[in-house]
């Protein structure tokens, strides 16, 4: 009977004693700011314009990362687990990583579907949903649409209004301050759209290659064409036959320009670049990917500056 | 979906016939006492390790290439004349879409109209879905009316206004209808996935043999959120010895105090790699480690409560402390002879950032049980108890801007059991058995994953017996979603039956193949 209520008492205790003696509470933390995490450097931009000083902004993703295969690591739980709100892309681009993140996080504010969870997806103008059958011989393919949409300024404007509208509902006494954030972001996107038009008129209708299908919406808004791509499929690594095909239909098509992601390997490109006269082009799909792309206006005005001289350099 | 399955499993299926004659020469084989036909089953052994091998190469191989069907297709993708026209039909179909999309604006707005008109106070979701049917491409703006930047410059855009009836929750301002079919009718499925894991086995072994070739496990996931409180995770595993529920459990996620609380069948947070799915690993087998004192391959893999809660801890550090608590029955570790025989876990992480690339990940565990030594003797069953400690160490280095292309993650497990039984002369004592594995995975290229690992550990009921092995290991990746990996594996174990220490070299084999929606699995 001794032995008995020995194990039952050990057990139970060894159990529980350890979690209920810390339950106690945390230090309080700055209440003022919302707390906002996002999932990519490109969201916590567009948060970080409309809610100026009133928040709190921090990205999972560094910049010159691929968004689609980041560590869920724990760090990350300690960020998540402050945060009044989650902005995540969406379109299952970060379906490997964030779904753990979450649920361990303990957030029940950031749990999917509950108001601190924002999916940016919502607002924005998707491209390349498949139609008909879907399956993963076309590759690692995202059966929602093409998940790098932000690579539009319209749709950067489209993602800030959701996210206005979000934090004024989350904070209506400073939603007049967000409404005045968002007018001077739209005027000023407006402009800079207006010039980086301008600035890629002369090369309208261009013909590119681009390592990962990263850019529809760019080359949609500054009508560029994108004719192929250096993996054979999305995600899966360039193959010899494919670039044997990728170079015959660049000298067939006068293609120069291939654009390739910060972290992807540059040896095939290069290899299909010398071999068609061509150049290569590492663009930053993202804020951050270099130093000086510090906001979502730079990370335009770099990735413009760098196709125009590749342009220029392959006339 | 149907499509999809037939493409993942044709390639194993074509696999098949050739490894078919296998299993039938091994049993002749095994048969044989003769020592003529033993030299000859030596060599035919080699022979077909070397087969085994050459295979591995062409299957490896043929991933480079894709097949001449996908080569067609992409060749005739890549013709300008079908690319126009695609793009011609594309932009068709958009205007199609737009147009239908209109039309379900229009009729949405009339609805609401008509709600609007009616007396009776309108449902908030009513609202919401009227206003979701927008045309994709346009912008929720507010009441400025402000159109899509830049119009003369994107004319393909279409930038209509903000609908009449502008609803309260941005969150469901605007869907896309694009590719609602996909994406609705899946709306409310849980994620499916099936992965199989395919393994073979040539060389010798007469202390643990397994079989040649085997379907080792199908595991079958269910993932889905429950409620606005909780998710669940169901992964049941067709064996080839029948179906087990390997896990099968519902985590609240809404707590309060930072609590996550899981409730269900659960692999046990007791050190690393008894939490791990056999797929997930970075070896085909387990560590002898886990087969002479953790239970084998299933681990502590039981009924259960679990509670975990980040515990306070310096700045930058990660601590997370869990508490579980068992029915007490799993495998030959523990085993419930009463009800009150609950067995508990409780598990310690301590994680650091090194830096962005590199990290540690350190651990405690602890676990306690009933065993069945005493059942069937004159002693009390209830006194035999066993006590399992273990330690882990991880050490990952990945960098971010090639970490599709390189990593390296180095752990080791220690593992100390003490367990009551009966000597061979019915005298109560505890055996102190220590056990360890060291493993390193270097990513070499996107595509392949070279490892190692060496083993050690004395056996739960005689800890004077020492099992040492080693295996290296080699990975290919055809993609994120089948995987190809073969392992040589050198043990130094006793064997019971001769009462000698044996020699034992095999090269193993796999394939495992992912079909739909697997979810992640936590770092």
């Amino acid at each position: 009977m001794q032995t008995k209520m020995q194990t039952r008492l050990s057990a139970l205790a060894t159990a529980f004693a350890l979690v209920f003696s810390l339950v106690a509470p945390f230090s309080a933390r700055a209440a003022s700011k919302l707390n906002i995490m996002t999932a990519t450097t490109d969201l916590a931009a567009l948060a970080q314009e409309v809610g100026g000083d009133k928040v709190e902004v921090e990205s999972v993703a560094r910049g010159y990362q691929d968004p689609h295969f980041v560590e869920a690591k724990p760090s990350f739980l300690l960020k998540l687990r402050k945060a009044d709100l989650l902005i995540v892309v969406g379109l299952e681009l970060e379906i490997g990583w964030l779904p753990p993140l979450i649920t361990q996080s303990t957030n029940p504010k950031i749990q999917v579907g509950a108001p601190g969870y924002f999916d940016a997806s919502r607002y924005a103008r998707i491209l390349e949903i498949p139609t008909g059958v879907v399956t993963r011989a076309e590759g690692d393919v995202h059966p929602l649409g093409n998940p790098h949409y932000w690579l539009d300024p319209e749709n950067g404007l489209r993602i800030a209004k959701g996210i206005q509208n979000k934090l004024s509902e989350m904070r209506p006494g400073d939603a007049a301050y967000f409404a005045q954030r968002y007018d001077d972001f739209e005027k000023r996107i407006k402009q800079a759209d207006a010039k980086w038009i301008e600035e890629m008129k002369p090369y309208a209708g261009r013909k590119i290659v681009t390592y990962h299908r990263s850019w529809p919406n760019f080359a949609e808004h500054f009508h560029l064409d994108v004719v192929g791509y250096v993996e054979p499929r999305p995600g899966i690594p360039p193959s010899p036959q494919h670039t044997v095909e990728l170079i015959a239909l660049m000298k067939r098509d006068g293609v120069k320009v291939i654009a390739v992601e910060p972290y992807f390997d540059l040896k095939t490109p290069n290899a299909v670049a010398r071999d068609t006269g061509g150049k290569v082009v590492v663009l930053m799909p993202s804020v951050g990917g270099e130093k000086e792309i510090t906001d979502y206006f730079k990370l335009f005005d770099y990735d413009i500056a760098k196709l125009k001289q590749a342009f220029d350099e392959t006339k | 979906m149907t499509k999809a399955f037939a493409l993942f499993r044709e390639p194993v299926s074509s696999a098949r016939p050739d490894f078919s004659s296998q299993p039938a020469t091994s049993a002749v084989l095994t048969g044989s006492t003769n020592l003529k036909l033993l030299y000859r089953s030596v060599a035919v052994k080699r022979l077909a390790a070397l087969f085994l091998l050459v295979l591995f190469g062409v299957a490896a191989r043929a991933q480079e290439r894709p097949a001449a069907g996908e080569g067609f297709r992409e060749k005739k993708a890549s013709s300008a004349g079908a690319l126009a026209e695609e793009a011609r039909i594309k932009s068709l179909e958009e205007q199609v879409h737009s147009l239908v999309e209109q039309v379900a604006l229009l009729r949405g707005e009339l609805r609401a109209l008509r709600d609007a008109k009616s007396d009776a106070p309108r449902p908030k979701e009513h609202l919401l879905l009227a206003a979701s049917h927008i045309a994709p491409g346009t912008l929720a703006s507010g009441t400025s009316g402000a159109s899509v930047l830049a119009d003369a410059a994107a004319p393909a855009t279409t930038a209509a206004p903000e609908p009449a009836a502008s609803p309260a929750s941005p969150q469901v301002a605007q869907t896309q209808s694009y590719g609602g079919a996909t994406s609705n009718a899946k709306l409310l499925n849980p994620d499916i996935s099936l992965i199989g894991d395919f393994i073979g086995t040539a060389g010798r072994n007469t202390v643990s043999p397994s079989r040649s070739l085997e379907l080792h496990e199908s595991e079958l996931g269910l993932q889905a959120i429950i409620d606005p409180y909780a998710r669940a995770d169901a992964f049941i595993s067709f064996g080839e010895e029948g179906v087990n529920v390997e896990e099968g459990y519902v985590t609240f996620t809404a707590l309060p105090a930072g609590l996550l609380l899981k409730v269900g069948k659960m692999r046990a947070e007791f050190g690393k790699v008894n939490a791990i799915h056999n797929h997930a690993l970075p070896f085909i087998d387990r560590p002898l480690a886990t087969n002479n004192l953790v239970g084998g391959e299933d681990g502590i893999d039981d009924a259960g409560i679990s509670l975990s809660r980040f515990l306070p801890a310096p700045k930058n550090w990660f601590f997370q402390g869990t508490a579980q608590v068992y029915r007490g029955d799993s495998d030959d570790v523990f085993t419930a002879n009463r009800r009150q025989d609950v067995s508990a876990v409780g598990h310690l992480r301590l994680y650091r950032d090194l830096g962005e690339s590199t990290n540690v990940d350190l651990g405690g565990s602890y676990a306690r049980g009933h065993n069945n030594a005493g059942v069937g003797t004159t002693f009390n069953p209830n006194n035999f108890i066993t006590n399992l400690y273990a330690a882990d160490a991880t050490l990952r280095w990945k960098p971010l801007r090639r970490a599709i292309y390189h990593s390296f993650l180095f752990r080791t497990e220690l593992f100390w059991s003490a367990r009551d039984q009966l000597s061979p002369v019915n005298i109560f004592e505890t055996q102190h058995a220590f056990g360890l594995y060291s493993s390193a995975e270097y990513r070499a290229n996107r595509r392949w994953t070279i490892g190692g690992r060496f083993d050690r550990s004395g056996r739960a009921t005689n800890a004077s017996l020492t099992d040492t092995g080693f295996s290296g290991i080699l990975t290919y990746w055809p993609s994120e979603f089948s995987q190809i990996r073969g392992q040589y594996r050198y043990g130094h174990l006793w064997d019971i039956t001769n009462a000698r220490y044996t020699d034992a070299n095999e090269f193993l084999f796999q394939f495992l193949f992912v079909m739909g929606t697997h979810g992640a699995h936590p770092f």
